[in-house]
């Protein structure tokens, strides 16, 4: 026998081992994901930790009405109440977010009650967001069961909000207009400020970008990386770190992220401004209260959104743009609010700021670039 | 294939005279013959832009074309094939002088007041078969605005192409920019839009516990009013905390409501452009 057919024979032995091997003794998760029961994922809620590891468990199977079976304090809110504290009551980021994983932070134990920090990372179409609730756990018999601090979203009372605001509708050039019949215009969009770091991730294009025309423009921004001889490194757009939608006059800032390559490998860099002239209304307005920028260590920008409009804003994205005290671009951050936005209802953001560059920046500017289901833009 | 015919027979060696007068030039889409010499039967094949004729014609007769038969101008070759001689001949068929209807390329369709030379216009000069017509002709541009002031240049068009520039209007509003030869005439409609805001001020009155700031009614540097829908931020900075909104312009004015801090410093912005700065000083 030759060499090449001894190791096949070992391989097929090795494979029919390891089959064996998992079907007699599966791993728990291994066995719900092929369809099999998911009891074996669950503990007996013997310690307050195990208990706040089962509901955590039980939220990420979805099944909602075991994780409300489990609560204390159950008789407080109904099961579509705890179902629309975790999904959100209106369409956002939430509803059609899955918890990817959780933790578990023990604070405070008695024999009878306990306090445990539990931090829910979920996932999006947008990227993870984390939902921090500080539980506490209390012993009901031989087990311990999660008093959940159920958060109600305000809702304004029913009421007509008349809205009045600009919309613009856009008649495009048809097959039938002559050769020379011009079209409508695009907006005319200028970056009026543009800044390069390096940072350890790469380089890292900011800017921002101004609607200098009477319509709404839809823009992205496209920057070409070039090298010292002219030659092209990397060629990226803002993607979504930018407000796509810019009514007449206003700036929106953008980050433009080239990965794996060093600011000193570049001669030259390339912008390249793209507008479209769209339909768009000038509803809904959100005002950005309470800024405030909390320096290292943690530097943050925090503040709460308010929805001025009559509508729900579904998706809204916050994009703050951070400078220096001689006015020039230190930074660009921005955070998407996984709840959506209630008419006159402030919900809070944090965006993080890098700590070396926190103590540069003086003064902020913040917009929020809303999706709101059922408009156009 | 006809082309394909054509050639061929002119690549065939001339063994029997053959010959034809054709004009030295005929004007795109009238009628128009070629007298031919000699005697017996022949094919005449006419091909040119586009466009590609078969005629049996009898020799010593004229071959009548009529009008429309020929209406792309440019070069054309003339094949006479009789049996194995050959005869051909190259003539030009010019566009008609007439204009029948114009190409006018305006640009752009939307620009701030008080651009000067910001209005392009360009001209092209056809015919009924859409020829360009590259004798010079003299054709007019007009820039009408909605206030009864116009701008008027005559230019000659040179290679069938005229091209001017024009200045955008003091005021705002829509303006005809039209292009005239001959009785034919194009019309475009340049819209004439307020530039950035000038002197942006605004003022602040208490509202049931908050401050209410509204600009006055906001223009351009040349008075014009800022359209409605163009954003205008407002930004007020109170013990280290800020609070931002951005408003579109209703009615002529942005306003907002916004917290009310004693010693609040509320400033306003649109575009690049900053206005005043007023500070709040509760109720005042």
């Amino acid at each position: 026998m030759n060499k090449g057919n001894l190791l096949a024979l070992v391989l097929a032995a090795a494979t029919v081992v390891l089959v064996a091997v998992g079907t007699v003794w599966p791993v728990k998760a291994a066995v719900f994901y092929a369809g099999g029961g998911k009891e074996g994922l669950l503990r007996p809620s013997s310690t307050p930790e195990e208990a706040v590891e089962n509901l955590g468990t039980q939220i990420r199977l979805l099944a909602w009405e075991k994780a409300y079976e489990s609560l204390s304090n159950k008789a407080e809110f109904t099961e579509p109440e705890f179902l629309h504290d975790l999904t959100g009551y209106a369409l956002s980021l939430r509803t059609y977010a899955t918890l990817d994983s959780f933790e578990v932070q023990p604070l405070h134990q008695s024999a009878t009650d306990a306090e445990m920090r539990m931090k829910l990372r979920w996932s999006t179409v947008v990227g993870t967001f984390q939902d921090t609730r500080d539980l506490r756990v209390v012993k009901s018999g031989d087990h311990w069961a999660v008093d959940w601090p159920l958060v109600k979203e305000q809702h304004v009372p029913p009421q007509v909000i008349p809205v009045n605001y600009l919309r613009w509708d856009v008649i495009y050039r048809g097959a039938g207009d002559d050769w020379g019949s011009q079209d409508v215009e695009a907006p005319h969009v200028r970056i009026i400020d543009m800044h390069p770091v390096n940072r350890a991730e790469g380089v890292v294009v900011m800017g921002e970008l101004l609607n200098e025309d009477v319509v709404p423009a839809f823009v992205s921004v496209r920057a070409t990386l070039l090298a010292k001889n002219g030659s092209p490194l990397a060629s990226e757009g803002s993607f979504d770190m930018i407000s796509h939608t810019l009514l007449p006059k206003q700036v929106t800032p953008f980050v433009i992220r080239f990965p794996d390559v060093d600011l000193s490998q570049v001669g030259s860099i390339r912008m390249q401004p793209l507008s479209v002239l769209v339909s768009a209304s000038a509803d809904p307005v959100i005002e950005v209260q309470d800024q405030k920028f909390n320096p290292a260590p943690g530097a943050s920008l925090t503040g709460q959104l308010s929805n001025q409009s009559g509508q729900v804003v579904n998706i809204a994205h916050v994009l703050s743009t951070f400078y220096d005290k001689n006015g020039q671009l230190v930074w660009v951050g921005g955070q998407y609010i996984d709840r959506a936005l209630q008419p006159q209802t402030p919900v809070a953001f944090h965006i993080a700021i890098p700590e070396d560059l926190a103590k540069k920046i003086t003064n902020q500017r913040t917009v929020v670039a809303t999706y709101s289901s059922g408009s156009s833009l | 294939m006809l082309i394909g015919l054509a050639l061929a027979a002119v690549s065939m060696a001339p063994a029997q005279s053959v010959h034809m007068s054709l004009p030295p030039s005929v004007t795109a889409g009238s009628a128009f013959s070629i007298p031919t010499a000699g005697s017996g039967k022949a094919v005449l094949y006419i091909v040119g832009q586009g466009q590609a004729i078969r005629r049996d014609v009898q020799m010593g007769e004229a071959t009548m074309f009529p009008a429309g038969a020929l209406y792309n101008a440019g070069e054309y070759l003339a094949i006479l094939v009789n049996g194995a001689s050959t005869e051909s001949a190259g003539f030009y068929v010019s566009p008609a002088p007439q204009p029948e209807t114009l190409g006018f390329l305006a640009k752009p369709s939307r620009l701030p007041v008080g651009i000067r030379g910001g209005i392009s216009g360009a001209v092209y000069v056809f015919d009924t078969y859409h020829n360009l017509i590259t004798t010079p002709l003299p054709v007019s541009l007009e820039l009408a605005n909605a206030s009864g002031t116009m701008q008027s240049h005559t230019i000659t068009t040179r290679n069938g192409v005229a091209w001017t520039t024009m200045d955008s209007a003091a005021k705002e509003g829509p303006a005809k920019f039209v292009a005239r030869i001959a009785g034919v005439s194009s019309t475009r409609v340049i819209d004439q839009v307020p530039g950035d805001p000038c002197g942006l001020t605004i003022t602040a009155r208490p509202n049931n516990g908050k401050v209410t700031v509204q600009t006055a009614p906001v223009h351009d540097c040349s008075g014009n009013p800022i359209p409605d829908g163009t954003i205008v931020t407002f930004t007020e900075t109170y013990n280290d905390q800020q609070s931002t909104v951005d408003v579109p312009i209703k009615q002529g004015i942005a306003r907002v409501d916004m917290p009310a801090y004693p010693g609040a410093k509320i400033s306003v912005a649109s575009g690049v452009v900053a206005g005043n700065e007023i500070r709040w000083g509760g109720g005042k």
